[in-house]
């Protein structure tokens, strides 16, 4: 083979250029920064690149390499902190970590969640790089394989994982998915560019709703508001514990898992357009459906930490497949890394087809940085747990507030928009009822990211079929059922009937008793009523763009025959059955704070935000929520709001962002920050 | 090029070098403004990923070199509604103190020609200090490329043509209208995301033609040229001074589309169909990326910018830095950039009217 007679000088030439000192210098410097920013939740390896983009230009390929390399490796691998010790999703690649992780930090394991979630974090880098190395002499034919239709049933695939996440009532998780396919619909048709449940008035919506603001409202306000109302600290005993051996202990018993999460990750990975938003939740759907005893997911199963980390981490190495290979973006920061490298040393090193001919070495390269960036990645984040684990002694009610503040700032970071603040608002209301009446997050959240590409290659596959079928009917055949499909429609069918037969095991956020019939009722009304406005919206897209119609309308017409199911299940069976899952039910005895009273304040921010621009709003709301809420004497309340107002300006003065402007600001002219 | 072409054009280089240089100075002592200590902003209505993301990039810290006082200028992405949304909130902007610029694109241009609802923002109102060209290249399988007999793409007919496009209403109008004057049964298949993605589906086999701007065609289909699974058809050509479409500078040996219209029965190189091809072409390539500063900018400031590019394009290794990331285009400023500006924003409403009509009769858009 003469690939090989090529590859492996290059291989050695590769780990000739890294191992120097310098080098290694700024991967540290890299992994640091990614460590800052991944430990924030919902600022991901896009926050981060971006704010290295501005230093590219010029610098010398392989240090710029190597700074950039060390931070997308330790993202994945410092994100678990958030994850486990916050419960808030710390980037999209570990929001399944949080449904095992969470509670084991709540029952005082946090050391052995982080340390089993480490080794497996580690692990999967490393299998990442290594497959990494393979696949760049073996991919390119085989990602050519993956034509529309494969990618279409890959997305199938994904939102199969829906029926293992489905929870107590199958269907209620399917309508959940539904309804978060339909909130994924939501703006301008990619086929023929129709407006769904949009308009041109009110031009936020047209470009739809963001992955960032609707993963943070459905995950991550439920919690905070969920544990302001408890108003404690989130672990009250020693924080991290021991067990960090027993970690690496779970981890080795486990290894064959992990092994095969890794593989996941790397695929699913290796696949553009599917990006890592999903791979975590296959992950777990394959973590729950392979372990034998189901009872404990969702309430501390430390299988649980270790498949999806292992995946996370695996795939950045899969993602820089097709992004080196083809030079297309498998995710929204291999997007930027891309950009990256065309601004690198004299611009002569372009990623795609002719990377591997012409810069082979510098490919390698970055094999070997992924891999080393890993190792460092995982001493640092041990090295520094002790630190970061202490905020979650820190009571609560000090804490939200900063998390609010991070959540908002995360999601306003491309928008610089107050619709984007009152979007999250609303989508976390969605998830604090969803959560109260124990209707699946995870579906709603996977069927909102794969919306969009089921649509897209879903229309293009029965057009780019139509036109083979004019060709020959054997040629339309061979197109849409080829031997890659085939295999993944098998292992679909498989993952829904086990999925469906096990779901009923898994309590994914813990046992939650019923209540009366009124208040589950009324919020599927709800539910059903958005579901049959969106029919009738997506009807009434005329016929010359009925490429924009079809899915919606698909969509929707399940979800509300599956609402109407629930809804006549509602009236005959009795109080005491699952469907009336409420958490609030008969008063929660760990709740010092009622809902609304709770939810007041942040709607508070909001119009404040309005009126006054978001940094005056900022201040006035940390100011008042320290003093009254906390019920903290006015300096410290005073100094904390400094603290916040210094840290925010700061972290948006480095990533060059603006704050939305309110009311105040259309009248008097002010200076930065305060615009 | 014989040598004493080079030495004169070497020489007049120099000068324009000198003499911007010169004015520079002048500039900074006398009315230009200083931007010493400040930072620019430069907003991009892309996605970082895009073509305008990598012309900016490119010109961002050479911008900074040229500009009196050295300010730091960053790229700000403002993505959405295909550029609307960043356009409209520049048009909302006015002039402070010279820290604001604003790139456009071609997308920026085919929705305010076409009368987009969307579109809030108005291109006269804006003041413009570099316009850069580039062009386009269509290319086909090596199969369906043997069925053009030389220039004549009558062999073409009858085949079922799959491309991937991002929209009838964007600069896929200028292709699409292109491969219909050759009497070519294109189907577009809608809903990708860039064209890189269009490329993939291309090298898929799912799309049997494809079309790639002049850098994006150096760098993914240039390699499939060499492997043989890409044959180029033809570019979109190059304006010259006169307004005659021409070769294009960076593709010296492809035929354009003009040639192979004239050499295909049925295709015609006058008339309303070509005039609207042309009018829709020219406000696309040759002017096809654009820097403005916000309505109001005093004319000390519009200057300053115009010399501050003027000094980045005569920079003795500005050919060779921007040869591969920009490719052979000219990059205008002062009066050409302005011309440039006129003739991208004015296009015939005679012209306008034929798309609007195409549009709506084949792709039932109705704007």
């Amino acid at each position: 083979m003469d690939i090989l007679s090529v590859a492996l000088p290059a291989l050695g030439s590769a780990a000739g250029l890294i191992l120097q000192p310098i080098v290694l210098g700024y991967l540290v410097l890299g992994v640091v920064m990614g460590l800052c920013v991944g430990v924030f939740p919902g600022l991901g390896g896009i926050a981060g690149l971006s704010l290295l983009l501005p230093f590219m230009f010029g610098m010398d390929p392989v240090l710029g390499l190597a700074l950039m390399i060390g931070m997308v490796a330790v993202v994945p691998t410092s994100d678990t902190f958030a994850s486990v010790l916050m419960g808030i999703p710390g980037s999209s690649a570990s929001q399944a970590t949080v449904l095992d992780g969470f509670p084991m930090a709540k029952k005082g394991e946090a050391a052995r969640a982080l340390s089993a979630a480490f080794a497996s974090s580690l692990f999967g880098g490393l299998i990442g790089a290594a497959f990494l190395t393979l696949f760049i002499l073996v991919a390119r034919p085989i990602v050519l394989e993956f034509r529309t239709p494969e990618l279409l049933m890959i997305t199938v695939f994904g939102l199969s994982m829906v029926g293992i996440l489905a929870g107590r009532v199958a269907l209620k998780g399917i309508v959940a998915a539904g309804l978060g396919m339909m909130v994924g619909t939501i703006g301008e048709g990619d086929s023929s560019g129709e407006l769904r449940m949009a308009s041109y008035e009110l031009p936020y919506l047209v470009d739809g709703l963001k992955l960032v603001i609707v993963g943070l409202g459905i995950f991550a306000i439920p919690e905070i508001v969920a544990l302001l109302r408890q108003d404690r600290a989130i672990s009250e005993r020693s924080v991290l514990g021991g067990g960090w051996m027993r970690g690496v202990r779970d981890w080795l018993a486990n290894a064959w898992l992990s092994v095969r999460c890794s593989i996941i990750g790397v695929v699913v990975g290796v696949i553009p357009g599917l990006g890592g938003s999903v791979v975590d939740w296959i992950a777990y759907g394959h973590t729950v459906q392979t372990t034998k005893d189901k009872s404990r997911f969702g309430s501390g199963e430390i299988r649980g930490v270790i498949g999806p980390e292992s995946s996370n981490n695996a795939k950045e190495g899969g993602g820089l497949v097709p992004t080196l290979l083809f030079g297309i973006p498998g995710s929204g920061s291999m997007a930027i890394f891309i950009g990256a490298i065309a601004l690198l040393g004299s611009g002569n090193i372009e990623v795609g087809p002719s990377m591997l001919k012409n810069n082979l070495d510098i490919t390698y390269a970055i094999v070997w940085l992924l891999a080393l960036a890993n190792v460092v990645g995982t001493l640092i984040c041990i090295g520094a747990s002790g630190g970061i684990a202490r905020l979650t002694t820190i009571p609560f009610s000090l804490l939200a507030p900063f998390l609010f503040m991070i959540i908002a700032f995360a999601a306003f970071q491309s928008g610089q928009d107050l619709m984007d603040l009152v979007a999250l608002f609303v989508i976390g209301f969605l998830g604090i009822m969803m959560r109260r009446f124990d209707w699946s997050r995870p579906a709603f959240l996977i069927g909102f990211v794969l919306s969009n590409p089921a649509e897209t290659y879903a229309n293009q596959a029965v057009q780019i079929a139509q036109s083979r079928f004019r060709k020959g009917f054997a040629e339309g055949i061979d197109y849409i059922f080829s031997p890659i499909v085939i295999v993944l429609i098998i292992i679909t069918l498989i993952s829904i009937v086990v999925g469906l037969r096990q779901a009923k095991m898994i309590m994914a956020e813990g046992a939650v008793k019923s209540g009366k019939k009124k208040a589950p009722m009324i919020f599927l009304l709800a539910v059903l009523a958005y579901l049959l406005i969106s029919f009738v919206d997506a009807s009434l897209i005329p016929d010359y763009a009925a490429a924009d119609r079809v899915f919606p309308r698909f969509v929707s017409g399940v979800a509300i025959v599956g609402a109407l199911i629930l809804l006549v299940q509602m009236i005959v069976r009795p109080e005491s059955h699952a469907l009336f899952a409420d958490r609030d039910a008969g008063g929660n005895r760990e709740d010092v704070h009622g809902l609304w009273s709770t939810l007041a304040w942040f709607a508070g921010l909001l119009v404040l935000t309005a009126l006054l621009g978001f940094i005056l709003a900022l201040a006035l709301f940390l100011f008042a929520f320290i003093h009254y809420r906390a019920g903290r004497p006015v300096v410290f309340a005073a100094a904390y709001t400094g603290a916040g107002i210094v840290f925010m300006c700061f972290m948006a003065w480095l990533l060059n962002r603006d704050f939305p402007p309110g009311l105040l600001q259309s009248f008097a002219d002010l200076p930065w920050p305060l615009t | 090029m014989n040598p004493k072409t080079y030495l004169r054009r070497a020489a007049l280089g120099l000068v324009t070098a000198v003499s911007a240089t010169l004015a520079m100075v002048a500039m900074a002592s006398s009315q230009g403004i200083d931007l010493k200590g400040k930072t620019v902003e430069w907003i991009i209505p892309f996605s970082e990923t895009g073509g305008s993301a990598k012309w900016a990039n490119f010109y961002a810290p050479l911008l900074s070199e040229a500009l009196p006082g050295s300010p730091t200028v960053v790229v700000k992405f403002m993505p959405g509604a295909g550029s609307t949304k960043g356009a409209n909130w520049f048009q909302n902007q006015s002039y402070k103190d010279g820290t604001l610029i604003f790139g456009s694109s071609g997308s920026t241009q085919f929705p305010y020609l076409l009368g987009d609802p969307r579109v809030r923002y108005e291109y006269s109102d804006w003041n413009v200090v570099l316009a850069s060209g580039t062009g386009g290249v269509a290319y086909l399988p090596p199969d369906l490329a043997g069925m053009m007999n030389g220039l004549d793409a009558s062999g073409l007919k009858g085949t079922d043509f799959i491309y991937g496009s991002q929209g009838a209403t964007r600069l896929d109008l200028v292709p699409l209208l292109a491969w219909e004057m050759l009497g070519l049964d294109v189907e577009p298949v809608f809903g990708i995301k860039g064209r890189g993605d269009g490329r993939l589906m291309f090298e898929r086999g799912e799309a049997n033609i494809d079309y790639q701007t002049s850098s994006s065609y150096l760098k993914g289909v240039t390699p499939l040229v060499e492997a043989g699974t890409a044959v180029p058809m033809m570019s979109w050509g190059a304006l010259d001074a006169s307004g005659n479409i021409v070769r294009d500078p960076t593709f010296p040996d492809m035929p354009t589309f003009k040639e192979v219209c004239d050499a295909t029965p049925g295709c015609e190189t006058s008339g309303e169909q070509w005039d609207a091809w042309k009018a829709f072409f020219v406000a696309g390539f040759p002017a096809q990326k654009m820097v403005f500063l916000p309505a109001g900018a005093p004319e000390d400031a519009i200057a300053t910018y115009s010399d501050a590019f003027e000094a980045v394009k005569a920079r003795a290794d500005f050919a060779e830095i921007s040869m591969g990331r920009l490719g052979v285009y000219p990059q205008m400023t002062g009066a050409e950039a302005a011309g440039a500006l006129a003739s991208a924003t004015q296009v015939p409403e005679s012209a306008k009217a034929f798309v609007v009509k195409w549009l709506l009769d084949r792709y039932g858009v109705s704007l």
